[in-house]
């Protein structure tokens, strides 16, 4: 069995919670194991940066010198907004001035280069969709159409993310097909959902939502699926905001791919966090066996 | 039409200092339009990014330091990815944020408040503790519950804590923090 060191982030104790459930309970489904990092802390996340560049590698390099205790070969965390700055960190790290500069700041100092990668990374490489479909009651997710919404930073910059495509990624829509769902051809895989400016400049957020939201479903979509907690957060809790900035109505739920991926392998309801979610689900999946029937 | 004398008002400094920090080549960038046409946040920017680019190549800091849009760039890395010059934009963006915090300039307020009180959080708790964040920002900015309406479809969800989830190591953070100010004060 793979172990991995495992990063939550912040949000995953509380508004992507369903997001950490999944994950967890996917990984060891499919034979993942993952150790913790020990007492992890905040990566900074987008305010650290804006501040500065140093204090944002410090804070995202405690976490990598906590991992060194773990017997692990990477870390992995299921967010793209840490797992950015914890490449970040590794990478500008890789300059021994600035590697010195950082561990100034640490009582603990990064002495290793342990390789970071997004959770969906180590699916799609490590497990791989034809070991996924071997673990799957044939094809669950049959008649279910999807969006597939990766988010801006999941793949950019391409020479620190190295990872799938940049401007067309598919790890997930690979994903999903492995488990029977339609993806549609979503454009705006990669365009940005407003980021973090939804307490102070919700109109922006909402704009560039409504956006992502209306594409979807004039494609017929019956859901959308991403694998960021910032981008959930503004096409689920906040998809009512951007309704009003769109003039029509939206009823698109938003899963966590972790999620489809636990509901095709049967896992129990509660490793899957449905009922976290504030668009309700229902309709994706009585449109899902709508389209089953003759 | 603005019209700028950059031979008047071109400050060489601030551009050398913006290219230190961000280990960027300001001269490099063409003007293609490449990152503006890209940028999901030009409807919102008072400069789009690339007449950022060209103020930068002119030496215009005190336009630059005091505008809207370095407060409202998301990193979404867009520029960064299809710059033709393979010019690190959005962390000139950064690098431009990080100059007006420290001459004091703010021209998004709340912006700039939601980000610290982040900060404050973390140092406080060593993690990121959501209601709080969202309390500290409304007794800074006034703004009562800028988001009223999302109360109900959220709370009964239970992701929200109304408790920090303290760690063991929070005086490690708050010490990152600390000896972070003590370097930039010298
Ligand atoms: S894409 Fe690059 S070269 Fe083109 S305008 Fe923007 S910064 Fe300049
Ligand atoms: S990183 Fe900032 S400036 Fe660049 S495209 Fe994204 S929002 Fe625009």
């Amino acid at each position: 069995m793979s172990v991995y060191a495992y990063y939550p982030g912040c949000s995953g104790l509380g508004t992507s919670i369903e997001y950490d459930i999944s994950t967890r309970a996917v990984c060891q489904a499919l034979g993942l194991a993952l150790a913790d990092v020990p007492d992890w802390s905040c990566c900074g996340a987008t305010p650290a940066h804006t501040v500065d560049h140093l204090l944002s590698s410090a804070l995202a390099a405690r976490n990598l010198a906590q991992a060194e205790d773990l017997d692990v070969q990477a870390l992995i965390t299921p967010c793209p907004s840490c797992l950015t700055n914890l490449k970040t960190a590794m990478h500008r790290m890789s300059d021994r001035d600035f590697r010195g500069k950082v561990n100034k700041l640490l009582d603990r100092p990064v002495r290793r280069d342990l390789p970071v990668k997004s959770v969906l990374q180590v699916l799609v490489e490590d497990v791989g969709p034809e070991e996924l479909a071997s673990r799957l009651p044939g094809k669950p997710l049959a008649g279910l159409k999807l969006a597939p919404y990766y988010g801006c930073i999941m793949n950019r910059p391409p020479e620190l993310m190295r990872f799938d495509d940049h401007e067309h990624p598919t790890a997930m829509d690979r994903l999903m097909q492995t488990l029977g769902a339609e993806v549609v051809p979503f454009p705006l895989k990669v365009e940005c959902c407003g980021a973090s400016f939804g307490v102070a400049r919700k109109d922006i957020t909402a704009r560039l939502s409504a956006k992502l939201l209306e594409t979807a479903q004039d494609l017929g979509a019956h859901a959308m699926v991403t694998a960021c907690p910032l981008c959930h957060m503004n096409l689920d809790l906040r998809q009512g905001q951007a309704a009003s900035v769109a003039g029509r109505q939206f009823r698109i739920p938003v899963f966590y791919y972790t999620q489809l991926i636990a509901v095709a392998l049967r896992l129990p309801q509660d490793a899957i966090g449905l009922s976290k979610l504030c668009v309700s689900p229902n309709s994706a999946f009585k449109a899902m066996r709508k389209a089953l029937r003759p | 039409m603005e019209v700028v004398d950059i031979h008047a008002s071109c400050d060489a400094e601030f551009i050398a200092e913006v290219e230190a920090e961000s280990s960027q080549r300001i001269a490099e960038c063409y003007q293609c339009g490449n990152c503006t046409a890209g940028c999901p946040f030009t409807f919102a920017y008072d400069i789009p990014v690339s007449q950022i680019m060209r103020l930068l190549q002119a030496g215009q800091k005190r336009r630059l330091l005091t505008c809207k849009s370095i407060w409202l760039c998301a990193t979404c890395e867009s520029c960064t990815t299809r710059c033709p010059n393979n010019i690190d934009v959005a962390r000139i963006m950064d690098v431009l944020r990080h100059l007006a915090r420290r001459e004091g300039y703010a021209a998004e307020r709340n912006v700039k408040v939601f980000w610290d009180a982040f900060l404050d959080s973390v140092e406080k708790h060593g993690r990121s503790f959501e209601l709080g964040i969202l309390a500290a920002y409304i007794a800074k900015t006034g703004r009562f519950w800028p988001d009223l309406g999302l109360g109900p479809k959220i709370l009964p969800k239970g992701k929200l804590g109304f408790k920090p989830h303290p760690i063991q190591g929070k005086k490690q953070v708050a010490e990152i923090f600390r000896r972070f100010r003590e370097i930039s004060r010298s």
